[in-house]
């Protein structure tokens, strides 16, 4: 007989894992003898707070603001995602193909890729116009560097020989192109979209909390200088779930994509 | 119907099946004076040195030799990975390789890999629609049915023709990559070492369905090992190499009778070959062998 999914062990012991960190989460604020933590609010503050039809620091479920600082998250992490994932897989695709071009490429991506985006973010604000772009730019450029190297790594991980065979049946370039190399690389083409979403969020929030008007990093950080403190924590439990919510769709996506690997070896994700 | 008349069409039909497929017109090969140096300005390593073998069409040939004596080099040259730095091959009468051309791959020289190259990615039936598919020689209808005609044939692989390559044995999958390589209906079919990782009896398994294979689609083939009763027990004729420069030490002609069966193996005619090629084999295993003792100490 099949278990299901609410007996099942995996089931509970993920319950476990949020129970315990929300058990250490109540603990800290209220018996730990260090008085700065009595500034963070206990879990019951924090939901109370977020399920509020009259919330006291104006940021609940109920209150029209909250869905905007969302809508703009997801607006601009979307933006910078698509961005980068069609920027930087045919990059990393050229540049795991062609030998001339990695030797050209690689260099300025090697030197480009350490600098961290928020170092980008003064000259992003100078050279482009308006804020929203700058920000963009930003979550846009990690992102961008994830799907890059993993997508180089994925046409160079191929058995060379696939190639061999491909040549060996009459392939021409576009046939390697779409038979072999996309296929072959897409594992890890999409491992690198799943860090590039990760590294997208957290970019983005930093970001937001230095150049925006709204968004979720934004409205941390004015909770933040407002001393409105259950909405600090509002708004990373809503950064948390956006994350894993964008990165489960990705997982359903390339398992779609990868039948193959599901099937032949049960792997997913 | 009578007893006799029944016998007499078991007979008949037994005898259709063994068979051999006619030789088929094209397919020869003449590899004249073939050699290939790695590295020629610097190092200089050779792979091989003035290697001459004709190969009649529909011909099996067996090449020899211990690991590192240039035979994988020999295949890549054939199969146009690689290039030759002397010498000339002419397929068919046609130059195929001279220190001059690039090497050129094509669907005329199919390989079968030692490791397996099935694309994982691809079902069974996809991987060998592919061929005649990228060259825009079949329709999709067209390359389906001949892809499970010919999947059928070669020991009921039709019912895997929707799986993904990783879910089979490896002897399937080995068998599929035959088939992929069939289907485009090549002049040589080239067989790099492809039963190497696997135990005996996969092993005599796969040599039945290969000599299956080429009973009923006979093709020039090409067959890289290192197994020396493997080479006598499948071939016409048995090339022996020797290691660095790789050249042929020696030509065994095989006239042990087609089909051939696992009890040949167990002949008179079959251990005289043997005999004699385990005297030439053996010399040279020795010679590399002190060679490397040499360089390692």
């Amino acid at each position: 007989m099949k278990t299901s999914w609410w007996t099942s062990r995996k089931f509970w012991l993920m319950w476990a894992g949020y129970a315990g960190a929300i058990a250490m989460w109540y603990a800290s604020v209220k018996w730990l003898p260090i008085a700065s933590f009595n500034r963070l609010p206990d879990p019951w503050a924090v939901a109370r707070e977020w399920f509020s039809p009259h919330p006291a620091f104006g940021v609940s479920v109920f209150t029209p603001v909250y869905y905007v600082h969302i809508f703009y998250s997801v607006y601009r992490a979307t933006a910078a995602f698509l961005l980068a994932v069609l920027l930087g897989v045919p990059l990393g695709i050229l540049m795991g193909w062609s030998r001339t071009f990695d030797t050209y490429a690689s260099a300025l991506v090697g030197l480009l890729r350490p600098i961290p985006p928020l170092a980008w973010i003064p000259l992003a604000i100078l050279i482009f116009p308006g804020i929203e772009i700058a920000v963009i730019y930003v979550t846009f450029l990690v992102a961008f560097f994830a799907t890059v190297m993993n997508t180089y790594v994925g046409v160079k991980s191929i058995d060379p020989d696939y190639f061999r065979a491909a040549a060996s049946l009459g392939s021409k370039p576009r046939d390697v192109l779409r038979h072999v190399i996309i296929p072959g690389a897409l594992p890890n083409i999409f491992t690198g979209l799943q860090i590039a979403m990760g590294a997208a969020w957290f970019s983005l929030a930093a970001g937001e909390m230095i150049a925006a008007q709204y968004g979720l990093g934004f409205m941390i950080f004015e909770s933040y200088n407002l001393i409105q403190f259950p909405t600090i924590v509002i708004g990373m439990a809503t950064l948390g779930i956006a994350g894993f919510i964008s990165s489960a769709l990705i997982r359903v996506v390339g398992n779609r994509l990868m039948r193959w690997r599901v099937q032949s070896f049960g792997m997913k994700g | 119907m009578t007893v006799q008349a029944s016998h007499a069409i078991d007979e008949a039909m037994e005898k259709s099946l063994t068979v051999m497929a006619p030789r088929p017109d094209v397919g020869s090969l003449a590899i004249e004076n073939v050699g290939k140096t790695y590295d020629p300005e610097g190092a200089r390593v050779v792979a091989l040195h003035d290697c001459s073998v004709d190969i009649a069409p529909g011909d099996f040939l067996a090449i020899v030799g211990p690991s590192g004596c240039g035979k994988s080099t020999l295949m890549n040259i054939i199969a146009g990975f690689d290039n030759v730095t002397e010498g000339r091959v002419l397929l068919d009468g046609q130059l195929l390789a001279t220190p001059s051309s690039p090497p050129k791959p094509g669907p005329d020289r199919v390989v079968v890999f030692q490791n397996g190259a099935l694309f994982p990615w691809k079902t069974v039936l996809e991987n060998v629609m592919y061929g005649p598919l990228v060259q825009h020689k079949m329709t999709l209808d067209v390359a389906e049915e001949r892809a499970m005609d010919l999947l059928t044939k070669c020991g009921g692989l039709d019912k895997v023709a929707a799986s993904y390559p990783p879910q089979l044995s490896s002897g399937m999958q080995r068998r599929v990559e035959i088939v992929r390589a069939l289907i485009n209906e090549p002049k040589i079919l080239l067989l790099d070492e492809p039963f190497r990782a696997m135990d005996t009896v996969s092993k005599n398994t796969m040599h039945q369905h290969l000599l299956e294979m080429y009973r009923v689609c006979r093709k020039t083939i090409i067959f890289i090992t290192h197994d020396l009763e493997e080479a006598i027990y499948l071939a016409d004729k048995v090339i022996v190499m020797t290691s660095r420069p790789g050249t042929i030490k020696s030509t065994i002609a095989v006239n042990l009778p087609r089909p051939r069966t696992p009890e040949m193996m167990l002949g008179a005619e079959y251990l005289a070959l043997k005999a004699q090629a385990i005297a030439s084999v053996h010399e040279e295993a020795k010679k590399a062998f002190e060679r490397g003792e040499r360089e390692h100490a």
